[in-house]
């Protein structure tokens, strides 16, 4: 609060290049900062190192645990559960999948196509954020309900054939199967995908269609070659909101999978709340954490765009 | 290429053609009914009338779950504490979120890059994890998991989205508008509430609006802090494992009716101001 004296008089008139508002006080940026900072570096950074270190403890509950520096912990997690952990980046990567090839023609008309209907397709998307995702989550049990009109016309489609061939599906029901908690996923994270894709193409000159048009291109070589690809910054920011949500979710697996379907959120959630034990459950997280930050480094260098905040 | 376009052209059918060429609005239609459908079975299921505990399959239209919207025991005490920890955490969030999003627009400083990635790792971590380690953090302290835990919680992850939200309003600010106040012998607090303030402030009411929609739908989260205490999400999880009371589905309805009417409003004011500045 101090440096705010320090700022020139208001009452003696200076050029304007000579107090920008950035001059203002060289502190004042640091007060600013200090108590959001603050509580990010307490409630969010501090506790990641109290996992590091749980994750490495030996004990029980009852005698309390010790840091032991006991790495092994990290291989029996992940030999344990690497079951798991393969089906969790399964389910968020066809989820994910689903969600662009999905989210991309809504963007599009919202982007192109909507006119004066936008805002009313903008506030379809938007609103279903405020209604709770477990109501939400919990009526795919009605939809998806054995017997019910959705599962007779997959089956009657023979889609459910291919499904079960793909071991996707268990014979003439959907609810506690993968694809079940697939669709959850999609459903659930849609909207993450379909926002920074409409930011982005909302961007796009319409005249460069145009243009395309006019070099002879069809509509879908001008696609291919203009549209998606001045897309992409959003193609890459919406499947990175998809999958890493995706990938430690255990809401859908669980109301909507069976223990089958358990993915690596599940195990730590009945780790840590049920089983108590702490050490392998600050491991798992810390695995998964590790491989879901390795995973977005090589897919953010590969597509190369780094302004992604 | 050329020959494709040829047969295309030459092909006169024209429902054909008008398929194709409509194509992506269909498909993005049926994305939107994807979207949407829930919705519609939740706000249909509210006027059900449940045989046994599960309300996932039809019985008979009745009207009682609207009537008596409070007649299942602990919904309500849930629904308010979720209300009350989604206003204080939307008003923590909003109030520093909105100071760093200032700071990181509008100085220059060193430890930009550390506080700018400081605040996108929040948001790209799965909650599982986050939860996990604040209540490794909590049990090493020997904190008392409840309504307090719970808040600092939602204050966290609430907080990088409000300076997303606020960062991308104050960086198209136009800063020669502040000058111009200043040399109109505005001081400087005076600037930061007649000009600052009323520009960024779409950005902020963005921020807590997202804050308030998080912290109040949050499950993962909470799950793991909140101890014995029952926030509404924490009671619709416990409920589908015990039995759905339709009475949930009336509060899905009306979250969706309150939320649609509450953006209308807000988008109504936002043109009315849009045309007053043209």
């Amino acid at each position: 609060m101090t440096t705010l004296t320090e700022a020139p008089p208001p009452l003696a008139p200076a050029p304007p290049t000579e107090r920008p508002p950035r001059r203002r006080g060289r502190w004042t940026p640091y007060w600013l900062l200090l108590p959001g900072i603050l509580w990010l570096c307490v409630f969010f950074a501090l506790p990641m190192i109290y996992q590091a270190s749980t994750s490495v403890q030996t004990g029980s509950l009852e005698d309390g645990y010790q840091v032991t520096w006991h790495f092994a912990a990290y291989w029996d997690a992940l030999q344990a559960y690497w079951p798991q952990f393969l089906r969790s980046v399964l389910y968020a990567a066809s989820a994910t999948v689903l969600c662009l090839v999905l989210g991309y023609p809504l963007a599009y008309l919202i982007a192109f196509r909507a006119g004066r209907w936008r805002n009313l397709v903008m506030i379809l998307v938007i609103a279903p954020f405020f209604t709770s995702f477990l109501i939400r989550t919990l009526a795919w049990k009605t939809i998806l309900a054995d017997g019910g009109p959705v599962v007779g016309a997959l089956d009657s489609l023979h889609v459910l054939s291919v499904t079960n061939w793909l071991g996707m599906t268990d014979g003439h029901r959907v609810l506690a199967t993968p694809l079940a908690v697939v669709c959850g996923l999609t459903y659930n994270f849609l909207p993450f995908m379909v926002l920074p894709l409409y930011t982005s193409l909302e961007r796009i000159d319409g005249r460069l269609h145009e243009a395309a048009g006019d070099l002879y291109a069809t509509p879908f070589t001008t696609f291919r070659r203009v549209t998606f690809p001045l897309s992409m910054p959003g193609v890459v920011s919406g499947t990175l909101l998809t999958f890493i949500p995706a990938s430690g979710d255990y809401v859908n697996s669980e109301l909507l999978g069976s223990t089958n379907t358990q993915m690596i959120g599940n195990v730590i959630q009945s780790q840590f709340l049920r089983i108590l034990d702490y050490p392998t459950a600050a491991a798992l997280s810390f695995l998964l954490m590790a491989a879901i930050l390795i995973m977005v480094t090589l897919y953010i260098r590969r597509s190369g765009t780094e302004d992604l905040v | 290429m050329t020959p494709r376009t040829l047969t295309a052209s030459k092909t006169p059918k024209a429902p054909l053609r008008w398929l194709r060429r409509n194509l992506v609005v269909l498909a993005g239609l049926l994305t939107l009914g994807y979207l949407l459908l829930p919705n519609v079975v939740v706000t249909v299921f509210s006027f059900n009338a449940p045989q046994g505990r599960y309300n996932y399959a039809w019985h008979e239209f009745s009207t009682d779950a609207w009537r008596q919207p409070c007649g299942v025991a602990g919904m309500c005490g849930s629904l308010s504490l979720s209300l009350r920890i989604a206003v204080w955490a939307t008003l923590g969030a909003t109030v520093l979120g909105t100071m760093i999003a200032f700071a990181l627009v509008r100085y220059r400083f060193r430890a930009r890059g550390p506080v700018n990635s400081l605040i996108f790792l929040p948001m790209a971590m799965p909650e599982v994890v986050m939860g996990a380690s604040l209540l490794t953090l909590f049990l090493n302290l020997g904190a008392r998991l409840g309504f307090w835990t719970i808040l600092i919680a939602h204050i966290m992850f609430c907080l990088s989205f409000v300076v997303t939200a606020v960062k991308a309003r104050v960086m198209s600010m136009d800063p020669r508008l502040e000058q111009a106040a200043q040399d109109l012998y505005a001081g400087p607090a005076q600037t930061f509430l007649r000009v600052t303030l009323p520009i960024a402030a779409p950005g902020i009411a963005a921020g807590a609006l997202l804050a308030f929609a998080l912290s109040f739908d949050d499950f993962i989260i909470t799950n793991f802090n909140a101890g014995s205490t029952v926030t509404f999400p924490m009671f619709v999880w416990g409920s589908a494992q015990r039995g759905t009371p339709v009475q949930i589905n009336v509060i899905g309805t009306a979250m969706f009716l309150v939320a649609v009417v509450c953006v209308l409003g807000a988008m109504a004011v936002g043109n009315r101001r849009g045309r007053r500045a043209a």
